[in-house]
């Protein structure tokens, strides 16, 4: 059924029918309205569901660690400053191999306060052991979640669905939302490698040998590579069930291109709009969209590596360049524009410009879009 | 008392370690699943692929164990936290959210007074003018009255309980494990590395406290009451003298009379407090 | 799923061993004196403590020797003598 949606709508539909029996959250812009739409979908009886307040987002993710423990499918969502208050949980939960969901809304990080759009939250959660998937839009955002729940639970790792603060959060687009039989049919029940249980008399988490716990990181890591063909397999699944197929990342004009910009997240649309312009000039450019910042899509890539790229940055790590331009360029040679950090906007003509000087060959190899 | 063993013998904890005594109680519980935040337990535990507790475990960071009960709880009845003043300190936000919630848990705090994972540091229980490694002068700030706070949170049951009296407190835990909704036990838990005393003295010591009045048996369960052997000692001419049970514990050495007198005011303080509930919070 | 087993753990015995070698007393029963009261059985940390046809019997292997018995004891049936 099509109906207008925002973002953070999309999510909580997308939970909805994920069948969630667990959601826990602490409010916090520009997250809230997504928990508030899932307890007044509960509220009024619409989803079969518990949701338990809590008093922060550390506790809103050891809660649903814990009904996850038990075999409950779980979600919760967060922010910013709600990102960095559950860190230590983050940890807890991957290294625990705990499949459950969580939808992080970006938000600049303060101070200043800031409640605007910035990718540097969402990327502090790069090497704990989550799946980080960024949607491009509200549709995106439904579709990602649902599929968060299925790709979480056959690597027994957990997904954080990303989405951008307002511009995805809180517009209201037109999305498709599929109705309960089809993504029942998409979606079996919750499985996970093991589940908390009165009866079984053992102990998850205590003290072990150090090069057995070195032992299962590397099965992470190994698993993380593993996770790149599930994401690809669940989203073809997913293309032919509900006619959008899914994937790593998604490709724009890249096969002849000779320039190729990448990006994740909102403002990836605006940059294809720029990317059209271009071509229209007769300038080979296209777009390669990161949909997972984890698992890095290294191999895709790769296969770019005759072509002239450049990275385009939503989040910086202090003291080196952008943190995608780190990540890709320690797959490729890249340039690396640093924009829109703390909200600030980035629309369709500054693509132009910035698109246009980098086929000049002007940009540097880290230049501020100020 | 039919107490099945819960803690495996042949387990890491210290000789004469109070946790260890407390753990028995919980196996009066039907089924129970333990949440464990970092703290001496943690060690206690044991070392993969072994645990030396026979009861489901989850192990924790420190500040979540409540929270962690309460998602378990989703699932579960008797979902049990057994925590110390540290993750309590650390956790309280998380213990307090809790229990407005009126999860359906039952929280002990095996309260040795001290940071003593760690190697003895104060805590926001640790008694007053105690000397600890990070109070080396003796303990200056406040000592928090843990059990007192949570009873203001409304729950349905709240007790104090003491390792010298594992009678009173194993009745407390299957009293609370009846009833629905969050269940509050602050155990007192004497340390000996960390008060400084013989191995040997752990239950002594736990029982010097309650006959000197420093720490008060009650239960509320909709009404107020003292119980247990803290009853006789509303009296105070029946109590031992405070300093027979400051003296045993090297953590108080070198306290001067100034100290125990300010120490008696604030124990006094709290009996009256009592009184007052007691005769407040009263059903019948 | 090989990382299931460090992540996991099932309840033993011993955990850290033969915990009797920390001992430096030895905790003696002395069965004419014994009351039956059960308080060496309630409050011995360790759990080494059984009563078998109303006789103390203590686990050695594991008995770390903290003398807590022996203190409880109300008929003084249990003597803490040091180890050789």
């Amino acid at each position: 059924m099509k109906t207008i949606l925002t973002g953070n709508h999309a999510v909580a539909y997308a939970v909805k029918l994920s069948r969630v029996k667990v959601v826990s959250a602490y409010p916090i812009t520009p997250q809230t309205t997504i928990v508030e739409k899932i307890a007044e979908m509960i509220a009024k009886g619409e989803m079969d569901a518990e949701f338990v307040n809590v008093e922060s987002e550390h506790s809103a993710l050891s809660v649903v660690y814990g009904s996850a423990l038990a075999g409950l499918r779980s979600f919760t969502a967060t922010s910013s400053h709600g990102l960095l208050y559950m860190y230590e949980m983050c940890w807890w939960v991957s290294n625990s191999r705990l499949p459950l969901v969580m939808a992080v809304v970006t938000r600049t990080i303060g101070p200043p306060w800031n409640i605007h759009t910035d990718h540097t939250d969402l990327m502090t959660l790069r090497d704990s052991g989550w799946i980080i998937a960024m949607a491009e839009n509200a549709q995106e955002a439904l579709d990602l979640t649902i599929q968060s729940f299925k790709i979480s639970e056959s690597l027994n790792l957990p997904f954080a669905v990303g989405l951008d603060a307002f511009v995805v959060s809180h517009t209201a687009e037109v999305v498709d939302v599929p109705d309960q039989e089809t993504v029942d049919e998409f979606l079996p029940e919750r499985k996970q490698a093991y589940r908390v249980d009165p009866n079984d008399v053992f102990a998850v988490g205590n003290i072990a040998d150090n090069l057995e716990t070195m032992r299962m990181r590397r099965e992470m890591a190994l698993d993380m590579e593993k996770a790149k063909g599930v994401i690809d397999e669940v989203g073809r699944e997913f293309g032919e069930i509900f006619g959008r197929r899914y994937g790593l990342v998604e490709e724009y004009m890249v096969d002849d291109a000779e320039y190729i910009v990448v990006m994740t997240g909102a403002w990836s649309g605006d940059a294809k709009e720029a990317v059209d312009i271009l071509r229209k000039r007769g300038i080979q450019i296209g777009l390669l969209k990161l949909r997972y910042i984890r698992p890095f899509p290294r191999e895709v890539i790769e296969r770019f590596d005759d072509r002239k790229i450049l990275v385009v940055d939503r989040s910086f790590s202090m003291g080196h360049r952008g943190t995608l331009g780190i990540e890709v360029g320690n797959v490729v040679d890249c340039k690396n524009v640093v924009a829109g950090l703390c909200g600030v906007d980035v629309g369709f003509e500054d693509f132009k410009e910035m698109f246009e000087r980098f086929v000049r060959g002007e940009l540097g190899e880290v230049e501020w879009w100020i | 008392m039919d107490l099945r063993c819960v803690l495996l013998p042949g387990n890491p904890s210290c000789q004469g370690c109070p946790h260890a005594i407390g753990l028995k109680a919980l196996s009066v519980l039907e089924n129970p699943i333990v949440v464990v935040p970092a703290g001496c337990t943690t060690i206690i535990a044991g070392f993969n692929p072994k645990q030396s507790i026979d009861l489901p475990v989850v192990h924790v960071p420190f500040a979540s164990a409540p929270a962690v009960a309460c998602g378990l709880s989703k699932a579960y009845d008797n979902v049990v936290v057994w925590m110390g003043d540290g993750a309590t300190d650390i956790g309280f936000s998380t213990l307090s959210g809790s229990a407005i919630r009126n999860d359906n848990i039952l929280v002990v705090v095996s309260d040795n007074e001290a940071y003593m994972n760690t190697g003895i540091q104060m805590s926001g229980t640790t008694f007053w003018k105690a000397k600890t490694t990070t109070t080396p002068a003796g303990k200056r700030e406040e000592k928090k009255d843990l059990a007192l706070i949570m009873l203001m949170h409304r729950i349905p049951y709240v007790a104090t309980a003491s390792v010298g009296y594992m009678r009173d407190f194993v009745r407390k835990v299957k009293k609370a494990s009846k009833i629905k909704g969050f269940k509050f036990i602050h155990l007192h838990s004497p340390c000996p590395p960390g008060w400084r005393f013989d191995s040997s003295k752990t239950v002594e010591v736990a029982r010097m406290a309650v006959k000197s009045g420093a720490w008060i048996l009650w239960e509320y369960d909709g009404s107020f009451r003292i119980t247990g052997m803290s009853r006789m000692f509303r009296d105070k001419s029946k109590r031992i003298p405070l300093t027979e049970y400051l003296r045993v514990q090297g953590r108080f050495k070198g306290l001067t009379e100034e100290d125990v007198r300010t120490i008696e005011e604030r124990i006094d303080e709290v009996w009256k407090l009592l009184d007052v509930l007691e005769n407040t919070i009263n059903k019948a | 799923m090989e990382w299931l087993k460090t992540l996991i753990s099932r309840p033993s015995k011993g955990v850290s061993g033969k915990t009797g070698y920390w001992r430096t007393f030895k905790p003696i029963y002395d069965r004419d004196k014994c009351v039956l009261c059960y308080e060496c059985y309630v409050y011995c940390p360790e759990n080494c403590v059984e009563i078998v046809e109303k006789v103390v019997k203590i686990d050695y292997d594991f008995c770390k020797g903290c003398g807590i018995c022996s203190e409880v004891c109300p008929a003084n049936a249990i003597e803490m003598v040091k180890e050789d």
